[in-house]
């Protein structure tokens, strides 16, 4: 069923009875040309461009839980491409534009909303650091404007300019940056590749992969051994745990990332905002809640929740920034668990062992990334080798030495 | 999450600073590359238990090797990362 204002207009007079379910929930066949490992934003969206650019349509997405139950509904929804270094940007930036013709290409509203991302800053060196990078931004056709204090103060009255210890001294904008309604990214590619058949299977569990001669024959599952040409692995937070399986060693740690909304309040907050003495950002939901996050917890963890330590560092970091936050109440807390890579940057390649592909390393940039990341997945999957958009992001990088660290920390994943 | 240090005994998490997996061994100079590049970059990245440094930065300035379990953060000991170097 196509969704447009004419079935709505038709179900209304329905009563809403009408309504078929958005995809089927499939039982796994014994084969398939290409297996997706991971139900979430990447995964889905990799399995839609497969079937849509490529004509694969013999493909299957194996989920352990249920679709959406994992980051691509634990971030803070924010969208944006403002990299500096050439291996990020135009792929950051083919990433919005295809948040731009997202709900038309899949049908679904996903309420992408071009709000504008605000980084502040608030000395005179870090000016120039994000003169730089705004300048960078322009040279790959990238819009970005750089904000004096009064400019910001027109859009975000509320913040505190003269705050003794971090004073607001402007901010780079990216007025095409905004928020995009998460769960409805999986749900609309969940919709979009089911349309085009390919059979999402969720409650299965992959347990190992099968690989005789160095070529990849399939994966064992909680509901049997699915043969397949091709394997692609997307299942960041988890990346380690399922490269295992087939042998590989990865570049990356798992940390815990937490995020945070707060009750609801009229409208208040209508751009996305960072601060810029802490990692600290926040936007308002239709719904009225401030939706906010900072830094990861810096430990090792699977654990899906955080520490209280970083809930009280980053209301700190908050009042800071906007004092009238102290006013307000959180209602909710929850973790998820980032592929925190060793340069700050993703992986989507090849890997040693034929057939099978790599989607990882997403560290708390994944959901911004997940057209693109779904788009260059699934044409390396499809022609086995990678689109001139990924082809920096090697997994022999490391090895090279053509790291892409955009905040230049070193092998530090808990820095990035 | 609170941290038994053999020093200052237990305390919270927010006084300490962690460095990662204790598991990787700095090779030789005279060591392949291959091995430089697999101390520097790659990590087992384990869901279970997992030695890690952390720097007792807010207390009393030594090194900690923590076992801890990365799926429940359970502290399961911790050592003196010098004394386990001797």
């Amino acid at each position: 069923m196509k969704y447009s204002i004419f079935s709505l207009l038709s179900q209304a007079f329905q009563g809403n009875k009408g309504w078929s379910t958005a995809w089927r929930d499939a039982q796994p066949k014994d084969e398939y040309d290409v297996i997706i490992v991971g139900g979430g934003g990447h995964g889905l969206a990799t399995a839609h461009y497969l079937a849509k650019e490529h004509g694969l349509t013999n493909v299957a997405v194996l989920e352990k839980g249920y679709i959406g139950s994992g980051n691509v509904g634990r971030n803070t929804t924010i969208i944006r491409s403002n990299y500096l270094l050439p291996g990020n940007t135009p792929f950051y930036e083919w990433s919005l534009k295809l948040w731009e013709g997202l709900e038309q290409d899949i049908n679904f509203n996903a309420m992408v909303s071009q709000r504008g991302v605000i980084n502040l800053f608030h000395s005179d060196a870090q000016r120039d650091a994000f003169a730089r990078r705004g300048n960078a931004m322009r040279l790959n056709g990238v819009d970005s404007e750089l904000l004096d204090r009064e400019q910001v103060r027109q859009i975000a009255p509320y913040l505190d300019f003269d705050n003794a210890r971090f004073p607001v001294k402007g901010g780079l904008l990216q007025p095409r940056g905004g928020t995009v309604r998460h769960d409805a990214v999986a749900w609309g590619y969940a919709r979009a590749a089911s349309q085009r058949g390919v059979d999402i299977c969720q409650n299965c569990e992959v347990t190992g992969v099968r690989i005789e001669n160095g070529k990849i024959i399939g994966v064992e599952t909680t509901k049997g051994f699915i043969r397949a040409k091709k394997v692609g692995f997307a299942a960041a937070g988890n990346s380690s745990r399922v490269a295992a399986m087939a042998g590989l060693r990865l570049p990356i740690e798992s940390h815990v990332l937490q995020a945070f909304v707060s009750e609801g309040v009229k409208p208040l907050i209508d751009t996305v905002i960072t601060f810029g003495a802490g990692h600290f950002y926040v936007s308002q939901s239709d719904k009225g809640g401030l939706v906010f996050g900072g830094d990861i917890d810096g430990y090792n963890s699977y654990a899906q929740r955080g520490s209280m330590p970083l809930v009280e560092h980053l209301m700190e970091e908050g009042v800071a920034m906007i004092p009238m936050l102290s006013r307000l109440r959180f209602l909710r807390s929850w973790g998820g668990i980032m592929d925190m890579s060793m340069d700050g940057s993703p992986i989507i390649d090849k890997t040693p062992i034929e057939g099978l592909y790599l989607n990882a390393g997403w560290c708390y940039g994944g959901f911004k990334a997940t057209p693109a990341s779904g788009w260059c997945f699934a044409h390396t999957i499809a022609r086995d080798e990678p689109h001139k958009l990924n082809a920096a992001f090697r997994l022999d990088r490391f090895a090279t030495g053509h790291l892409i660290d955009e905040k230049g920390q070193g092998a530090t994943p808990n820095l990035h | 999450m609170r941290l038994n240090c053999p020093y200052c005994g237990t305390r919270s998490v927010n006084e300490f600073v962690p460095l990662g997996s204790a598991s990787p061994k700095r090779p030789t100079l005279a060591e392949p590359i291959e091995r430089w590049i697999d101390y520097v970059y790659f990590r087992d990245n384990i869901a279970g238990e997992h030695d890690e440094y952390f720097y007792h930065a807010m207390g009393c300035r030594s090194w900690l090797i923590v076992t801890r379990n990365t799926v429940t953060h359970e502290i399961i000991g911790t050592k003196i990362a010098r004394e386990v170097a001797a």
